[in-house]
């Protein structure tokens, strides 16, 4: 039935506006969470598909009460749990298209488990991550993505916790997408959730997000006009991994297994020379070093860093059982309460 | 088939097969089960197993138990006490005597009466030599050297030889009750068709054990159970667990709708998840979880998506699950949480039936947070359960716990098989494209939301676990909005009194004492009261199959008797429920915590010594 219900026509020319719902957006002035709702609404609208086949599913955060500014259907959950409902969602209703939408804490703390199952299972789903490394709505205690001394309110003389990396976690369990973007650059968010909405499997953005309020200023090395040029690699698939104001920095392979920032034009460097990204290689390798650049030794890698093509955990669930169809004489409940051993009482 | 010497006709025969774990007590036991229904006996069985799979060999701790009880009449229990046990190693007698009836039949693997095996069960010597067996008929057999012998030439290697002693001793025992061998035979040519070697010494084995119980005579009479007068109608052996199942997938089929199931394997649950992975052929989803919140949470999930959604689980398992249910409240999204009951807290004895779980399904969540709650008490009617659980979710859209327990889960009876055609049929509020959706809007009758699945046209909203407004649906921090919506969940659950049927009293409409239980200690009670009324005892029985809300004629039952003993396998939660409910009724209690059902005989005491206090 719900199958019949999917089956739509060709939908109208959508906008961002259609994805606009009719509630008042509450987040704090100059957070970042406005521009990467801005970004979900552009993308979505490019997609092309009906926005009733949307379903944005989150948990609890400040990012979290994404689902009421979309006019798509929604779900805000509870604490931690929205891959897990994301996950029943999409493999009970594998024809949606689902943004689920954390924050550090909820995606990385709490919602820990789900988070690196999900990934596992490649459940076709998009998962939006919130990174401002802090909890805001609990008004600015540490997260696990908070830097190793942070002071917060929960750790007033400094963390002495490590931080995850979300791209660790993701690659750790065998993510096929990985992206990274940033809240403030909305063509290049758009553009990644794209690429994301369209990969088959579970696509991980993680968005760096600025926190007014507690956490201010905490991308800024990356984020800064004077120096974000020479701190933010952007990279794409089959193009050199190229940065810098001048565009003649770049990434080799050093001698050791380290990736080493070059200059063109210095020791005999030319762009010949520059590594070429690609996104679809299974091996995680460079993948993972590429995600684990951290300023200011590397510049941060941004853009989609893995794409891998899998089957999907939906996907597989749907044969298995068509597979099994065919080949069971059970076709109906009837046929199964009379099966195997029964007798008959005259 | 054979040549009898003497046949005593019996009314009802009990048997307790016992070994180690992995002895294949449970296979023999169910074999004999599987057999006598088709033979037309009524059957109820209880398998009594430890939590460690291979327990250590020859321990008491290790022993496996199947009991069976069988009878031309109507079966309710699994029996108290054993006419025959089996018991394959000394551990597995001492744990079973007490549960032989004085001068029962008990048959022994005498290869395993060895110094060593003493030492294991914590005997002193040899028990075969004790004078406490004397008032016993003990049969020795020689089973596992018996077992040998016979397969000597078999082909098979020593290992598999002895794996087969199990059907020397069933062997037996089907001698002994002149039953046919052919369903085992047959289910022995089934299981390992792959391995001919092995279906032929089974079979030899089996044979061989039951020529052996036949020469030596192994009892001065052979008894005879006969048929049941039963039902007309086609039948099946089902445990509690696998009818629990099919209930499920019966209500979806019947509502038109995907069963998915979000779970988390948790003893004695599991058997539910595996029985609906396997039901692929029927279009069932299984979704095995990361952990039980993540089980409960994929089932919301596919609520909210559309699916008919519900999640299995046994009493630690609810508590993890606590705060989601707590979701499909405020979401007012249908789902059916199955908790099996075991022994607890916390870990407690997983594999032990237990009803400790009764106040938690009615209150354990955050909140004024009420959800329906019913209850199983056969182990076949965790079928009809099941599909009035999934009903009551569907129609009126609300999460509701089912309760079963390990004694139904694990517990098999022949079930007349129904028919779809003939069960009630589920009516769906879902809401269609073009319709004028507020996400809150109810019906009058049951105060029922309408369900309006992602995918359909126009009707995109948004729901959450922050409080709603009325009728609309969306956030709202109004104090007057909570008190509104906080009194419509309550009375959402209130109202599916009006859709289920009136509590049934078993008795005289003012006998002097109403025994009043709920759940899987239906056969116990409903025995225990029968046979007190046969001996013309005034007693009735008023069991309930609804908790939460109760049955709307609850109270007019409770006037009509002066004296009220509420029995369940824990210390009074039922009990103290029905006093927050009926402040003027006074309701005595009885209580066991011991991991088993309570016994008939037990029972009858206690309501024997409640009827002579006048």
């Amino acid at each position: 039935m719900v199958d019949t219900l999917l089956k739509q026509p060709a939908p109208e020319k959508l906008t961002p506006k259609d994805f606009k719902s009719d509630q008042e957006v509450r987040w704090c002035p100059g957070c970042g969470d406005h521009g990467v709702l801005n970004s979900v609404q552009k993308a979505m609208a490019q997609l092309g598909k009906p926005k009733e086949n949307f379903a944005v599913i989150s948990g609890i955060g400040c990012s979290s009460r994404f689902p009421y500014y979309m006019d798509t259907y929604g779900f805000h959950s509870i604490h931690g749990r929205a891959a897990a409902i994301a996950s029943g969602a999409k493999s009970a209703n594998p024809d949606l298209e689902i943004l689920q939408v954390s924050g550090d804490g909820d995606a990385l703390a709490i919602g820990g488990n789900h988070f690196i199952h999900a990934i596992r299972r490649n459940i076709d789903m998009t998962i939006l991550l919130f990174n401002n490394e802090i909890y805001g709505l609990t008004k600015g205690q540490y997260s696990p993505t908070s830097k190793h001394g942070m002071v917060t309110k929960t750790s007033p003389f400094g963390t002495i916790e490590q931080p995850f990396h979300p791209a660790e976690l993701a690659l750790g369990a065998q993510s096929k997408f990985y992206a990274r973007s940033i809240d403030t650059n909305i063509k290049l968010t758009s553009e990644i959730l794209l690429d994301a909405t369209k990969h088959k499997g579970t696509s991980i953005v993680e968005v760096l997000q600025n926190c007014v309020i507690y956490n201010d200023g905490t991308h800024s090395l990356i984020t800064d006009k004077n120096t974000k040029e020479e701190y933010q690699l952007v990279l794409r698939h089959g193009e050199r991994m190229i940065f810098g104001k001048d565009k003649n920095k770049g990434l080799v392979m050093g001698g050791n297994g380290k990736l080493v920032v070059v200059t063109i034009g210095e020791h005999g460097i030319t762009e010949q020379d520059i590594l070429i990204h690609d996104a679809h290689t299974p091996d995680p390798h460079m993948h993972w070093l590429l995600s684990n650049m951290t300023a200011p030794e590397y510049p941060v890698a941004f853009g989609v860093i893995r794409d891998v093509a899998a089957l999907s955990y939906e996907e597989k669930m749907v044969q298995q059982i068509k597979d099994v169809q065919e080949q069971s004489s059970i076709k109906c409940m009837d046929d199964l309460l009379n099966s195997g051993d029964t007798w008959t009482v005259e | 088939m054979s040549q009898k010497t003497k046949v005593i006709e019996k009314e009802e025969v009990v048997i307790r097969f016992s070994g180690d774990s992995g002895d294949g007590m449970q296979l023999t036991g169910t074999q004999f089960s599987d057999t006598s229904a088709l033979f037309g006996n009524d059957v109820a069985t209880f398998p009594d197993y430890p939590a460690e799979i291979r327990a250590p060999q020859g321990t008491v701790g290790g022993v496996s138990g199947f009991q069976l009880h069988f009878g031309h009449t109507e079966v309710n229990t699994p029996g108290d006490y054993a006419d025959v046990l089996v018991a394959m190693n000394p551990a597995a007698l001492k744990a079973n005597l007490k549960w032989v009836k004085a001068s029962g039949t008990i048959i022994v693997n005498e290869d395993s009466f060895t110094d060593r095996n003493f030492e294991k069960a914590g005997y002193d010597s040899d028990p075969l030599h004790d004078d406490k067996l004397a008032d016993y008929n003990l049969i020795k057999a020689k089973i596992t050297s018996l077992t040998r012998e016979c397969l000597k030439d078999s082909g098979l290697d020593q290992k598999s030889i002895l794996r087969s002693k199990n059907m020397f001793a069933l062997g037996m025992v089907y001698w002994m009750f002149d039953r046919p061998l052919a369903h085992t035979e047959e289910f022995i040519e089934n299981k390992f068709k792959k391995h001919p070697l092995v279906v032929d010494g089974n079979k030899k084995v089996l044979h061989a054990g039951y020529n052996f119980a036949k020469t030596i005579e192994a009892l001065a009479y052979n008894y005879s159970v006969a048929p049941a007068k039963i039902k007309k109608g086609t039948y099946r052996n089902i445990t509690g667990n696998k009818a629990t199942a099919w209930g499920l997938i019966a209500a979806a089929e019947k509502a038109g709708l995907p069963l998915f199931c979000g779970s988390y394997p948790i003893t004695p649950a599991t058997e539910i998840l595996q029985e609906l992975a396997a039901r692929k052929d029927l279009g069932v989803k299984t979704f095995q979880a990361e952990d039980e919140i993540a089980g409960i949470c994929t089932a919301i999930g596919a609520s909210f998506a559309g699916n008919f959604a519900v999640t299995t689980t046994s009493g630690p398992g609810l508590a993890l699950k606590t705060e989601a249910a707590g979701l499909a409240v405020m979401t007012e999204l249908p789902l059916v949480i199955v908790n099996v009951q075991r022994g607890g807290p916390s870990t407690g004895l997983p594999t032990k039936t237990e009803q400790s779980d009764l106040m938690q399904a009615i209150h354990g969540r955050s909140g004024e947070c009420p959800m329906p709650v019913i209850a199983a008490s056969t182990p076949s009617n965790c079928f009809e359960y099941a599909y009035r659980a999934s009903k009551i979710a569907l129609e009126h859209m609300t999460p509701v716990i089912l309760l079963t327990d390990g004694f139904l889960a694990n517990g098999a009876e022949p079930w007349r098989i129904p028919k779809m055609e003939d069960l009630s049929p589920i009516t769906v509020p879902l809401a269609k494209e073009g319709d004028d959706y507020l996400p809150y809007a109810r019906d009058e009758e049951k105060l029922a939301r309408k369900w309006a699945v992602p995918g359909t046209k126009g009707l995109e909203h948004r729901i959450g676990g922050l409080e709603k407004m009325d009728v609309t649906g969306t956030v709202s921090y109004v104090p007057e909005n909570h008190q509104v919506m906080t009194d419509i969940r309550s009375e959402r659950v209130k109202r599916v009194a009006n859709f289920i049927p009136d509590l049934p009293v078993k008795g005289e409409e003012n006998a002097d004492v109403l025994v009043v239980g709920w759940g899987g200690t239906y056969g116990h009670l409903t025995t225990a009261v029968r046979e007190l009324q046969k001996e013309d005892k005034s007693i009735a029985l008023a069991h309930f199959n609804y908790i939460f809300p109760l049955p709307k004629n609850t109270g007019e039952v409770f006037k009509r008797y002066k004296k009220i003993i509420v029995c369940e396998l824990n210390d009074g939660q039922f009990a103290e429920y029905l006093r927050s409910n009926f402040q003027d009724v006074k309701f005595e209690q009885y209580n066991k915590l011991q991991g088993l059902p309570f016994t008939v005989k037990e029972l009858k005491e206690k309501f024997n010594q409640l009827l002579e206090e006048k």
